[in-house]
């Protein structure tokens, strides 16, 4: 076993931005790995990313053409599971995405792989050592794989750096046969609703933190006397409070406004992806560990209501 | 119709907590366990399917010492028929793929109709368990589901998997499967008093691996990491904090938006 596989993702036609950023983790550990880099991109249309996966050190672009328009994952895991009996890689990267969540899991289980998803952090010792959040993402922990002959690892978007430049690489058509096993029906956009927080410089966003429906107008009006749009985490979407066109976060919208202001959020790793690239980010949380405090520019540790108060007075609108 | 649902115990750590010396790991006295937030949707969704067909039963599975019993008898008072424990304590600190291996040989012997398994658990957020079982079962399978048409009559069920920036799929996925289940597809309900008494008579089986036919060895085989170290986690640049009243702090809140969107 040698060499790293990686597989490129894309969806609706379009490659994702993840998949250059495994390349580039690949490329990190692949003098180590002692071998060859190649990316694997399963899916009808895939010859089309070939070119665009391309980069110094990749050595082979694959492409499993006979696949469903859209992503299935037994026909990916089938895939994926041929891939690696193929090129017998030492380490498999997919990315931690909704997508990978579905057949990745299931590859390392049925050829009982070394594992690890969500991972942020890859180094070399002997074999590979993935680095990924514990408890909660309260702790560090460090991976490793002893005894496994290849190891699978799901990468998380955003924590490692796509390479810098492109190349040209040979690509080779590989055949897979394998049964979906789900049909596609469709896909659905979010409601657009009356607001794009995508579109908003200045962000109040508010979660859990905040604890009962009824908070939820004192905020709107904090909101719209500071002249910020209104944003929310998850689990108010999924309490049915507000509608998902204010979600920030992985299933939510992506934002970037000039000011991101949370309040009562503690800073899921969902969340922290959709808003951790905002140019300033203040929060506010009784919690002194949330994981919010480790990409806020400035954080409190006070009560929520108690500061919206005297915001409200700092801002009467 | 017969719905196993796989259920987890989460570690909550207190806001203090020390990592262990002789081992990677926290000290247990800083760890508070409660039923994992997924699995409250999870099992709330074999509830309601179960009501809506009339007639089955619903089966709750953990891998887990004692203390996972709680959680079962929380499913149970909400309406789960019966609830399964497997443990040894060579189980401790087993990784998902491990967990998929025991959960399997227990839920094989159920033959369900349907499993339902929380997306990922609060602690570890691996995401890997549910599928990494549906592989072991043979079952299709679906990950991350927001919305869920059960149709036994067809043999399938018309699904909705959330992707990521709010884009939703539809699809259709054949019967029996596994769906991994997202927060937000229903409301959990809350037990009664006379519901949570009512638990108690209910059956909990406790097993061991080898009484589902695994041994170390399909174990170790199984498993898919090695905890290596802990460590607290990197702070990164970390928040420049705020002090004093909420007054005080308001007002340099105040000072910074007005800064930051007067440039």
């Amino acid at each position: 076993m040698s060499g790293v596989l990686v597989v490129a993702e894309s969806r609706q036609g379009a490659l994702r931005e993840v998949s250059r950023e495994l390349i580039g983790a690949a490329l990190g550990v692949k003098d180590e790995a002692d071998g060859r880099v190649a990316v694997a991109v399963i899916g009808a249309g895939g010859g089309e990313h070939a070119a665009v996966l391309g980069a110094p050190g990749v050595d082979e672009v694959l492409t499993v053409e006979d696949a469903p328009e859209h992503f299935e994952a037994h026909v990916h895991g089938a895939a994926l599971e041929a891939l690696i009996e193929q090129e017998q890689p030492s380490v498999v990267l997919l990315g931690h995405t909704i997508d990978s969540l579905g057949f990745g899991p299931a590859v390392a289980a049925r050829l009982e792989l070394g594992f690890a998803s969500d991972v942020t952090g890859l180094d070399w010792d002997g074999g590979p050592v993935a680095t990924r959040g514990g408890y909660g993402g309260k702790v560090q922990v460090e991976l490793d794989f002893p005894g496994k002959e290849t190891v699978l690892l799901m990468l998380r978007a955003g924590a490692f750096e796509a390479p810098a430049e492109n190349a040209s690489v040979p690509a080779r058509a590989v055949q897979v046969s394998a049964e979906p096993q789900t049909e596609h029906l469709g896909f659905r956009e979010v409601e657009a609703g009356d607001v794009d927080i995508t579109k908003a410089e200045f962000l109040l966003s508010v979660g859990r933190g905040i604890e009962d429906k009824d908070a939820l107008p004192q905020f709107e009006e904090l909101a719209e006397s500071m002249g910020a749009t209104l944003s929310v985490s998850r689990p108010l979407v999924d309490a049915g409070w507000v509608s998902n066109a204010r979600q920030v976060g992985q299933s939510g919208k992506t934002v970037k406004p000039r000011v991101y202001l949370a309040l009562g959020i503690s800073g899921a790793v969902q969340h922290l992806a959709g808003m951790q690239n905002a140019d300033t980010i203040i929060a506010v949380n009784t919690d002194p560990e949330a994981p919010i405090f480790r990409v806020a520019h400035y954080g409190a540790v006070v009560d929520l209501f108690d500061v919206a108060d005297e915001l409200a007075e700092q801002f009467p609108g | 119709m017969k719905i196993v649902v796989p259920v987890k115990e989460v570690a909550v750590l207190d806001e203090e907590f020390d990592l262990l010396e002789d081992r990677p790991g926290v000290d247990p006295d800083a760890i508070e366990w409660e039923l994992n937030e997924w699995d409250d949707f999870s099992v709330e969704a074999a509830l309601q399917l179960r009501e809506a067909q009339g007639d089955g039963e619903v089966v709750v599975v953990s891998v887990g010492d004692e203390e996972a019993e709680e959680g079962l008898r929380a499913c149970l008072a909400k309406g789960a028929d019966r609830a399964l424990r497997v443990w040894d304590d060579s189980l401790e600190g087993a990784d998902p793929l491990a967990v998929a291996r025991v959960l399997a040989a227990v839920v094989e012997r159920e033959s369900p109709d349907l499993v339902l398994c929380g997306v990922q658990s609060s602690d570890a957020v691996q995401g890997a368990t549910g599928v990494a079982l549906a592989a072991h079962l043979g079952l299709p399978r679906v990950a991350v589901v927001k919305a869920l048409d059960y149709d036994g009559g067809s043999g399938s069920a018309t699904v909705e998997r959330e992707l990521e920036g709010g884009l939703t799929e539809m699809l259709r996925v054949r019967l029996p499967a596994l769906l991994t289940i997202q927060t937000g597809i229903n409301e959990p309900r809350y037990a009664n008093l006379r519901a949570i008494k009512q638990a108690k008579e209910k059956p909990l089986e406790v097993l061991g691996p080898a009484d589902v036919g695994l041994d170390d060895t399909a174990l170790a085989a199984a498993a898919g990491s090695r905890t290596r170290s802990m460590a607290p986690p990197e702070t990164g640049g970390g928040a420049e904090m705020l002090g004093g009243s909420a007054s005080d702090v308001a007002g340099r809140i105040a000072d910074i938006v007005k800064e930051r969107m007067a440039g």
